[in-house]
């Protein structure tokens, strides 16, 4: 695993970037997430080599800035796809393709690769400006992945994009990152993406980068800048075990205990199921507990686990940790009454009844 | 087409001013570039200063920019002296200085649409460039050039043709001397004052014609490049 690591300042007139010392672990997808104007962007452009920065960069053993010496962009080695694609305007998409190609010593084949994989074969001879949002974002990823980099940049590649298409490039990046193996930094606001894709974390708040983690444990912080209006989520993984619906239900394995979901959930999404792994998403408002086994109840999928801890919410609310078996953690939220009634306290043994799971691919 | 019947003295009048033309919209193109992406992102304060003395010819009469020429590029003044000492001619009355007067006449005509097309022209392209291994110099002419090819025919054209109709400045500066200074315009000029409507009509009306020809040839290559482009 490579490493990133980095203390860069980068001074605007109304701004001032301040990273500290950064050491980013380089594995799978780090989500760069903050809110909006919090200095995503120009982390990035400063780590690329767009921006003038003051500090330095090393990715492994290769120095990109150290003082005043700096490596120029295009020695860095990176692979970006912007907001709005920033394809070549006066290049086809198979032009874009090849330049490329003739920078990074690509070949054919791998141009026949990605668009294979990326779906961009009836595009090859159409110009950027008449392609749609996500169209764009494919070639751009392509593109990217073409020059072939030791790290790829990705700046809100799915901001400008509706939800429908969205939906369709989501897994789609995750596909194609994982097969390229290519450690990936995606720049985004949206919680959603960060649970759907990273693997790791790096939080920023108005200019300084607060902490880098695991998703994991980005969510398992009682209050994670992760949650928004809906509260605090929690995402599983699991492995689908089984590729034939039964009842139009799969079974997911999350360690020793099953859970089921909608099969259309996952067949719609393109997606090779069986062994994958999945990520299911289950919102704290939408777990009940209780203390033994339930029955006769229309929900399906119930998880034991145990009280990890309890932080108040409010004075009539509060936040359940769970975890199960299998290490992985589960937030639910109940109201302080129910939580004197059943008697909870941290180490009890619970039953979590959970009302609906959302699937990411 | 009996207005194509023209002299020899009528031809070499028009050879010059293609010729000046060609040199004025070509030099131009080679310092108008640097200069015009300078005041497109310089930061520097002085950016109002030089694009106001850039912008000058577009104000003042040209016989004013004519003058100052001819003093500062004839045998008093310190270019002409200097060039005197150095052995060589002043440039007064002198094709080298008519060309100098072409090129600060027309210069605003060639740096405003290229330093628009450097000031508008999106950044991300040319960052991805970047991160794809381009380095500044294959950058410059696979994407910087071809973003701003717009802006490079505007420049080229309305130079040429903003040339072809100079008249004040080489009055002034370079006189009527027969294949050294006297381009079309003066000519027109001189028969227009021996009364000479015939002639004169018939060079007005090759320029006329000319400058539209390069006009319309230039609106319609502008919108075929662009086509690709469009948003």
């Amino acid at each position: 695993m490579t490493t990133l690591a980095f203390n860069l300042t980068v001074s605007l007139p109304d701004f001032e970037l301040q990273t500290g010392e950064v050491a980013l672990p380089l594995e799978g997808i780090t989500a760069i997430f903050g809110p909006s104007g919090c200095g995503k962007s120009t982390l990035m452009k400063a780590l690329a080599g767009l921006v003038p920065a003051q500090g330095s960069v090393a990715l492994g053993e290769t120095v990109w800035q150290s003082g005043r010496q700096s490596l120029p962009v295009h020695r860095r080695g990176i692979g970006m796809v912007f907001q709005d694609g920033g394809l070549l305007p006066h290049l086809s998409v198979e032009g874009n393709l090849d330049y490329a190609i003739n920078r990074s010593g690509g070949t054919q084949a791998d141009k026949a690769h990605w668009v294979e994989a990326l779906g961009l074969s009836p595009l090859l001879s159409q110009w950027p400006h008449t392609l749609s949002g996500g169209q764009k974002q494919r070639v751009a990823l392509a593109r990217a992945l073409l020059a072939k980099p030791k790290v790829l940049m990705l700046d809100e590649p799915m901001s400008a994009l509706d939800w429908q298409t969205k939906n369709q490039l989501l897994p789609l990046i995750k596909k194609v990152v994982k097969e390229a193996r290519i450690p990936t930094l995606l720049i985004t606001h949206s919680p959603d993406e960060v649970e759907r894709l990273a693997d790791w974390v790096l939080l920023m708040e108005r200019g300084r980068v607060q902490k880098v983690s695991t998703l994991q444990a980005a969510l398992s912080e009682p209050d994670s800048p992760l949650f928004d209006h809906q509260g605090a989520v929690s995402v599983l993984e699991g492995a689908v075990s089984q590729v034939e619906p039964t009842h139009g239900l799969l079974p997911v394995q999350v360690g020793d205990q099953s859970m089921w979901v909608l099969a259309e959930e996952i067949l719609s999404d393109e997606i090779d199921t069986v062994s994958a792994t999945i990520r299911l998403r289950v919102l704290a408002k939408e777990v009940t507990l209780a203390l033994s086994p339930p029955q006769g109840l229309s929900v399906l999928n119930v998880l034991q686990g145990e009280v990890e801890a309890m932080t108040p919410l409010s004075e009539h609310k509060v936040r359940i940790r769970i975890q199960l078996p299998d290490g992985q953690g589960l937030f639910a939220e109940v109201t302080a009454l129910s939580c004197e009634q059943l008697g909870l306290h941290k180490g009890m043994p619970i039953y979590a009844l959970i009302k609906s799971v959302g699937v990411m691919p | 087409m009996s207005f194509l019947h023209l002299t020899p003295d009528e031809w070499q009048s028009l050879w010059l001013t293609l010729k000046l033309a060609t040199y004025t919209s070509g030099i131009l193109l080679v310092i108008g570039m640097p200069l015009a992406w300078w005041l497109a992102f310089s930061r520097c304060r002085c950016v109002s200063l030089v694009s106001a003395v850039v912008a000058l010819p577009l104000v003042l009469p040209p016989a004013v920019l004519g003058f100052y020429l001819l003093i500062t590029l004839g045998p008093y003044g310190w270019v002409g002296e200097t060039l005197e000492a150095w052995g060589f001619h002043h440039l007064a009355f002198s094709f080298e200085g008519i060309l100098i007067g072409s090129i600060l006449y027309s210069l605003p005509f060639a740096v405003q649409p290229l330093r628009d097309a450097f000031a508008s022209m999106p950044q991300t392209p040319i960052q991805a460039a970047a991160s794809m291994g381009a380095s500044p110099l294959d950058r410059f002419f696979t994407v910087i050039l071809p973003l701003a090819r717009s802006g490079i025919l505007s420049a080229v054209v309305i130079a040429f043709a903003h040339t072809l109709g100079e008249f004040g400045v080489v009055i002034m500066l370079g006189g009527s001397i027969p294949g050294e200074t006297k381009v079309v315009s003066i000519a027109i000029y001189d028969y227009t004052q021996e009364l000479n409507y015939e002639a004169a009509h018939r060079l007005s009306a090759i320029l006329l014609i000319t400058s539209f020809l390069i006009l319309a040839l230039f609106y319609a290559i502008n919108r075929r490049l662009m086509a690709p482009m469009k948003p």
